[in-house]
């Protein structure tokens, strides 16, 4: 999506990953954001690989931004990857990783869905951090905005393998855990929970 | 700034050999299965590409109802409704686990066992055919056939229909994030109703963000354990906005959803008014001392593709 198709407002902003500590410490939770730069695809088996089994690739990941997926995609003649479907997975299987994730590797921003624990979300303020929702189940949208698949590590973890994806305008991505201690699903929560209550009262039951 | 690709990299699925079959050819039967094989993969890429017009109305009006950050986000649906259409990509990543439920009339002649089996290729040539990615794997050593199949999978319902000419086939490719948002639970006759109703609202507010809402919530009443799930997995198979046919189960149907969009989850979970496009229930008879109740959610898509096979052969798709 173009910049000029983005919404006048404060709030709305554009980043390139990189993205360092002023930044992260400037959002919060309500911002919509867009990002231009790297992603680095995500999941089970590649967290598992490089926390559980303790093997480390050949990269800085200081202020990178990772995204929970293992895309749909087709292996071309020269051996690269095109991708078929790029989308997001529910982040709560890769909750324990998020310390990982914040502390030891420098990462800046993790993008899922469905959102991460109270302990991450104390770790996002230790670190810097940010949690970013990307809207679930729209990945054509999503695949459209992933300009190149660059690098392709541990693939006999495909699909899990760690994708580093090229993106260009990936968004909106909406800020629902803040490094200031902010979690929009824990408000959710809340206030669902004191709804409810007042559905049995009116239901009578 | 639009985004561009080299031409060999578009993300677009091939379409070499995927004109879905307008006719079955039932004089031989190695042409006929194979015919099935191919309905049975169009299907598939039918569901993952093309949602039901029902769903996209239901996006429709709740985005005249929401503002804000829920109506951010239902814009991005219907970006990626869009995008689908124009491009053939697959509106999510997730190519779920299939389900077949068939209805084949008694005067529709076939093999059922062969039918079966090639339902089950159609999933596996689909994949093949289009990269998609394989959900599919062994309960314990998680083993993936690359192929979206495995034991008993995509499973497949068929029900009979006294004196009908016709087979069709519905496919649902479920996925994860909705389907394990899943609840049974076996209440007691005593509670009542009323436990009936505080068992469905609180098992779709505990599941909050995760099965991607507003979403489709299917309710088992009544049965067995499993024909409980079998019913509340059946009830998510009906158009938003049909109500039951029998009056009484289409206010429960009404009250549920209006009391589920009280709750203020909303669109992915991060609030608004939608939390549910629909409740639908589907009962059964059960036993004197039991109260079973289920829970099967759909996520936002709703992805269903349909294929209705006349006696002449001819095939017509739809949702």
């Amino acid at each position: 999506m173009a910049t000029d198709e983005l919404p006048d407002d404060p709030r709305v902003l554009r980043l390139t990953t990189p993205l360092d500590e002023p930044t992260l410490r400037s959002l919060r939770t309500g911002d919509e954001v867009w990002l231009d730069g790297t992603v680095w695809g995500v999941r089970d088996a590649s967290l598992i690989r490089l926390f559980d089994e303790d093997k480390r690739p050949d990269v800085d990941f200081t202020g990178a931004v990772f995204l929970h997926t293992a895309p749909s995609v087709r292996r071309l003649a020269d051996g690269r990857y095109a991708p078929v479907s790029v989308g997001t997975t529910t982040s709560m299987r890769m909750d324990r990783f998020t310390h990982g994730c914040v502390a030891e590797l420098g990462v800046a921003a993790i993008v899922g869905k469905g959102g991460l624990s109270e302990a991450s979300l104390a770790e996002l303020s230790e670190h810097a951090a940010v949690y970013l929702a990307i809207t679930g189940g729209a990945a054509s949208a999503e695949t459209l905005q992933v300009e190149e698949i660059e690098e392709v590590v541990w693939e006999d973890l495909m699909p899990e393998c760690l994708w580093k994806f090229r993106v260009k305008g990936l968004g909106p991505l909406f800020v629902t855990m803040d490094s200031h201690g902010h979690s929009t699903y824990r408000d959710v929560q809340q206030t669902a929970a004191r709804n409810l209550e007042a559905v049995y009262r009116r239901l009578g039951i | 700034m639009t985004t561009s690709f080299p031409k060999e990299r578009r993300p677009e699925m091939t379409t070499t050999g995927t004109a879905a079959p307008d006719r079955i050819r039932l004089a031989a039967a190695e042409e006929l299965y194979e015919d099935i094989v191919e309905v049975g993969a169009a299907l598939y890429k039918k569901a993952l590409t093309d949602l039901p017009p029902d769903v996209r109305g239901a996006i429709g009006r709740a985005r005249e109802r929401e503002s804000g950050g829920a109506l951010r986000r239902l814009d991005v649906m219907v970006k990626s409704i869009d995008t689908s259409d124009r491009t053939g990509i697959i509106v999510c990543q997730d190519t779920g686990i299939c389900v077949y439920f068939v209805r084949l009339g008694t005067e529709f002649a076939i093999n059922g066992a062969k039918l079966v089996q090639a339902l089950r290729e159609g999933i596996a040539r689909a994949t093949r055919r289009h990269d998609l990615r394989s959900s599919v794997v062994h309960p314990l050593t998680r083993a993936n056939r690359q192929d979206n199949t495995g034991v008993e999978v995509p499973e497949v319902h068929v029900e009979f229909v006294d004196g009908g000419d016709e087979l069709e086939i519905l496919l649902v490719p479920k996925g994860s994030g909705s389907e394990n948002m899943s609840f049974l639970a076996m209440l007691s006759p005593a509670d009542g109703v009323a436990a009936v109703k505080r068992f469905i609202l609180e098992s779709v507010v505990k599941a909050g963000p995760r099965p991607c809402p507003p979403t489709i919530v299917g309710v088992g009443l009544g049965g067995t354990a499993d024909l409980c799930m079998a019913l509340a997995k059946r009830a998510i198979l009906r158009p938003v906005a049909q109500p039951h046919a029998e009056p009484d189960i289409a206010a429960l149907e009404h009250e549920l959803l209006d009391a589920l969009n009280e709750t203020g989850i909303g669109p992915q979970g991060l609030g608004g008014s939608t939390t549910a496009f629909a409740v639908h229930i589907e009962y059964a008879a059960t036993h004197i001392s039991m109260n079973p109740v289920a829970v099967n959610i759909q996520c936002w898509r709703g992805e269903r593709a349909r294929a209705t096979i006349a006696k002449d052969g001819t095939v017509s798709y739809g949702y």
